[in-house]
This record gives structure tokens, sequence and C-alpha cells, in this order.
């Protein structure tokens, strides 16, 4: 297990507020005429979807099994043609289902008392590369995934803001 | 009641794993979870902080989601210019 302090929040933050500034600037670049029409709306906004994820990646580089994985996915991915449904955004997905199957195992088992196994598993879906990590590997990147995924929202929320303004 | 059953049977499959190495990552987990956190209650089971830590990362998703919506909204309207400004801004 890598140490779990060797990240400095500080310049992780800078690291990935440069990368994804880089790539708006380039997604806004290569704007057409009609850039409010709300497909390009929604063309660009699966762009900065990935952006903001390729930039959280490539800011902790392969430090870590997360961001190897993800990393992994993404270059995968850009030889294809991208699946909105891919992806980190399973997690959107497992909710519906678990909200769809009301009568299924998951509601059933939240109802008696959390398990700590199904737990563990339903966070592999969402740690990326947790499928294939021991539960030691799958708690320690969780944590530093987590820390990543705060520092993500908060530099976006800057941006908007300063953007709004 | 289950939990303490299933980590021995995770430890025993990995011999290097002990129950208090899992039992301090799920405390550092617990520390990083908005809502649990703050509760008054220091008897969380490790299931439970499991679960709500699964919540708060699609919390996040779900917020990095809409912050993408938003930015793409914006970059219509705004121009190059606003944004040095806020490059600048942001690095300072």
């Amino acid at each position: 297990m890598n140490n779990p302090h060797h990240l400095n929040p500080t310049s992780l933050k800078s690291r990935f507020t440069t990368r994804f500034l880089r790539a708006l600037t380039k997604i806004r670049a290569q704007k057409p005429i009609s850039s409010s029409s709300p497909t390009e709306i929604f063309r660009r906004y699966r762009r900065i979807k990935v952006a903001a994820d390729k930039s959280m990646a490539y800011s902790v580089r392969s430090r870590r099994i997360w961001s190897r994985a993800m990393l992994w996915k993404l270059r995968s991915r850009s030889y294809r043609r991208q699946d909105p449904c891919s992806g980190r955004r399973s997690g959107k997905t497992n909710q519906a289902i678990m909200k769809k199957s009301s009568n299924g195992n998951i509601t059933r088992r939240r109802e008696d008392g959390v398990g700590f196994v199904e737990e563990a598993d339903e966070l592999r879906q969402l740690v990326p590369g947790g499928e294939t990590m021991n539960l030691c590997n799958l708690l320690d990147e969780t944590a530093h995934y987590i820390k990543c995924l705060t520092t993500q929202v908060q530099v976006m929320k800057k941006i908007a803001d300063f953007y709004s303004f | 009641m289950s939990t303490r059953r299933s980590r021995s049977r995770q430890s025993a499959s990995n011999s290097r794993i002990t129950d208090d190495q899992i039992n301090d990552l799920v405390s550092k987990l617990h520390q990083l979870l908005p809502e649990i956190r703050n509760s008054h209650s220091d008897k969380v089971s490790a299931a439970k902080v499991l679960q709500e830590t699964c919540n708060y990362i699609r919390s996040l998703h779900r917020e990095v989601d809409d912050l993408s919506e938003r930015l793409s909204e914006l970059l219509a309207t705004t121009d190059n210019a606003q944004a040095a400004v806020i490059r600048s801004l942001l690095m300072q």
C-alpha cells in the first residue's frame, strides 16, 4: 500500500485547475457558429465531463490504482464512439436500477441492515479499477478518490461561478 | 452483526490484511464523509460507513455531472478574454 499522506492537496488542486482550464479553452475554441443550440450544449457537456475526469486522472498520474484504471479506460474509450452511459457515471445507472427494483434484493438487504461485503462490492463499482482491488487497496484508494472528487467539484464550482459573473 | 464474520472471512483469504488494518482504513473513510462525520454517535458500523461512502461518491459524481452541464451552457456565452481573466484569478 502506498503512503496515504503523499498527496499534497494544494498542488493537486493547482495541477487539476491548470489542466482543466486548458481543456476548457480547447473545447471553446472549437465552438461552431450556433454554440448555444441544445445539441451543441449537450455535445460540449459530454466533452467537459470527459475533460474533468482526464484532467483529474492526469494530475494524479499513475501513482494510484484508480487513476491508472481511469486513464486506461479513457484511452481505450477514445478509440471508439463514446457511450454516454459508460465509464464512471455508471453510479447513476446503478441508482436508477436500485430505484426500479424496489422489490429486489438491494432494497430488501437495506431494510434488513447493511452487510459489509455487499457494501464493499457496491464500492468496487464506483471506484475506477475497484473490481480488481483487494479490500485494503479498495478502502485506501476510495479515500484518495473521494479527496480528488471533492477537489474536482470545488474547482469546477469556482470556475462556473467566475463564468456566470 | 455479519460485519465481523465477513471481515474475518476477507482477511482469511489474504493473510496479510488484518482486522486492525481494515478498521483503520474504515475510520479514515468515515472522517471523509460529510453526513456521519458530524453525527453525535461514534458507533457506526463499518458496513454503514461503506454504504454512506457509496452514497457520497454518487452525489459527487452527480455534482460533476451538473457542473459540466452548467459549464457547457456558460461556455456558449463567454469569450476568450473572460477566460484569460478567470485563469489569472484562479492561478493567484
